[in-house]
């Protein structure tokens, strides 16, 4: 058996059961080194297997007309890259590829939809945030009306929001 | 702030391993995977943004308070054997050692924490434990990362959890593994089975192998898929119910070979523990090989109660960068089975022959080491 890496015959077989199925990776011994793989007791089997299962998954990605020229906006990444490297550019991917995200998501997870720990900080920041647009548009109403004791109270209020901001 | 020497020369508890669940549970990991908003993943980013997470990271990971007297370092300021020592101790992984510019490393004291900055992600932190503590390992690890949330700003999207650069840890962004040594259920040819069954519970089995069918060591690493649509908590649970089970089968499955054909096991730990103890050049497979079964006899009581830990701390002291470290100079590959061998024969030293024929039972299973301290 050849190394899935290079030509030399392979000797380390990292295997992994995945929904019942063997999956199984061959390397030759300075590919094994290489990837780091030769020490079980290491975790970079697990890494290693998975980027290897979203290549499988992007498989059943049906290529639609015209999505290779597709672009994320933030970070310039195309499909192309996602196939070349098999991992994201930036946060902002996730909307421009969201259709193939979401095809690539049923073989790899049990849902599409997060359960679990959301970050508190800025589950805070968004009430902040939201609080303050509010504000601001109060203070221009009341500017707008003349009525400047109110105007100053609300730009305490917008201090003190931004206050606890930093 | 900590010292590399002083790093290296403090083991930590959970590379002696855990007696916990007969032997069969080595270590618990888990780890989570967390990104900035407005920054492109270290793997896009251009040098002056790695730079920059970098920049805003540090500072929040050196702030926490179980990082005082932390080790912290920029990667590009160990040289390789050093970062590769690092990997070898799970306190880094070899995606992380490869890169270098704009990534650091901060270490805990007790090497219960490690976080890596800029790694694939751009942070990625986790917690080890010895044995069946998978629990213990995510509630400490959840407290360091609610303390970091309130001065990073993360990448998180309402529906698909914590964004990260793979698509195969969204969600949770959470991995939990653990590492199981199962000799027993190698031997009784009930291996493909029980791994079968893990796996329709929706963990992968790993395993790295050798010529023939058997996981390299017996070891074998079981850790969640699915990151997206299940919680940290559930996933915890779950896993942490299915390895038990695993370790008592394990436990039968010793117990019914030491009925069934004592002499077996007698000359197979017998046979490990001669070449253990007097070869003089061994290869990295064999020595791991020899090791398992070494271990096993000591979880059967064949050898005293702290050889099991003498084993998993050889597991890792003879992988090449340790052996490196040791003589201090780069090795070929048949000096390395030199030096490994000397470094196995002089841990083995005062290690008596086993002792077989008083110890024809199968030891109670153990569960009193697996201890749920919280010591952040
Ligand atoms: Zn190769
Ligand atoms: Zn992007």
């Amino acid at each position: 058996m050849k190394c899935d890496y290079c030509d030399s015959k392979a000797t380390v077989f990292l295997t992994q059961l995945v929904d019942g199925q063997m999956k199984k990776v061959c390397l030759c011994e300075p590919c094994a080194k290489d990837k780091g793989v030769t020490d079980p007791t290491g975790f970079s089997m697990a890494d290693m297997l998975l980027g290897a299962s979203i290549g499988q998954a992007m498989q059943g990605v049906p290529v639609m007309a015209g999505s290779h020229h597709r672009k994320c906006s933030s970070c310039g990444f195309t499909l192309d890259d996602l196939r070349r490297v098999r991992r994201f550019g930036c946060c902002e991917c996730y909307d421009t590829f969201s259709t193939e995200v979401g095809q690539m998501l049923r073989s790899m997870h049990k849902s599409n939809q997060h359960v679990g720990k959301v970050p508190k900080g800025l589950v805070a920041k968004q009430v902040r945030d939201q609080q303050l647009e509010e504000l601001r548009a109060k203070l221009d109403q009341a500017i707008a009306a003349e009525s400047y004791e109110e105007a100053a109270g609300l730009r305490d209020e917008i201090d003190n929001l931004t206050r606890a901001e930093s | 702030m900590m010292r590399f020497s002083t790093l290296i020369k403090n083991p930590a508890d959970w590379m002696a391993g855990g007696n916990g669940h007969g032997g069969a549970v080595l270590t618990s990991r888990v780890r989570l995977a967390r990104n900035l908003r407005g920054l492109p993943f270290p793997g896009w980013a251009k040098r002056e943004q790695r730079d920059e997470a970098l920049r805003r990271i540090r500072p929040a990971v050196e702030g926490l308070p179980v990082m005082k007297d932390a080790f912290s370092q920029e990667l590009s300021q160990l040289d390789s054997v050093q970062k590769q020592v690092l990997v070898e101790r799970h306190l880094i992984s070899r995606e992380h050692a490869a890169r270098g510019d704009g990534s650091a490393a901060v270490i805990e004291r007790k090497q219960h924490f490690s976080l890596m900055i800029n790694e694939e992600d751009h942070l990625r932190m986790q917690a080890i434990r010895p044995g069946l503590n998978l629990t213990a390992a995510y509630e400490s690890l959840d407290g360091v990362d609610s303390q970091l949330e309130l001065e990073l700003e993360y990448a998180f999207d309402s529906g698909l959890g914590y964004l990260t650069t793979c698509p195969t840890n969204l969600g949770t962004a959470m991995r939990a593994s653990v590492m199981l040594h199962l000799p027993g259920l190698v031997l009784s040819d009930q291996i493909g089975q029980v791994l079968n069954g893990i796996n329709k519970f929706g963990f992968a089995v790993r395993g790295l192998y050798g010529e023939g069918t058997e996981s390299l060591g017996n070891l074998y690493q079981i850790s969640n898929q699915s990151t997206l649509g299940e919680s940290e908590s559930d996933i915890i649970r779950r896993l942490e119910r299915i390895i038990a089970q695993v370790a008592i089968h394990e436990q039968n499955a010793r117990e019914k070979l030491l009925e069934d054909d004592p002499a077996m096991v007698a000359d197979k730990v017998g046979r490990a523990y001669g070449l253990l103890r007097y070869s003089h050049l061994m290869e990295s497979k064999e020595a791991l090989n020899l090791l398992s079964l070494l271990r096993l006899g000591g979880s059967l009581d064949y050898f005293p109660s702290d050889t099991v830990s003498l084993c998993d701390e050889l597991l890792m002291e003879i992988q090449p960068a340790h052996l490196q470290l040791h003589a201090g100079r780069k090795l070929a590959a048949d000096e390395r089975d030199a030096i490994r061998a000397k470094i196995v024969r002089d841990r083995l030293q005062s290690l008596h022959s086993p002792d077989i024929y008083s110890k024809n039972h199968a030891p109670e299973p153990d569960s009193k080491d697996q201890e749920n301290t919280s010591d952040t």
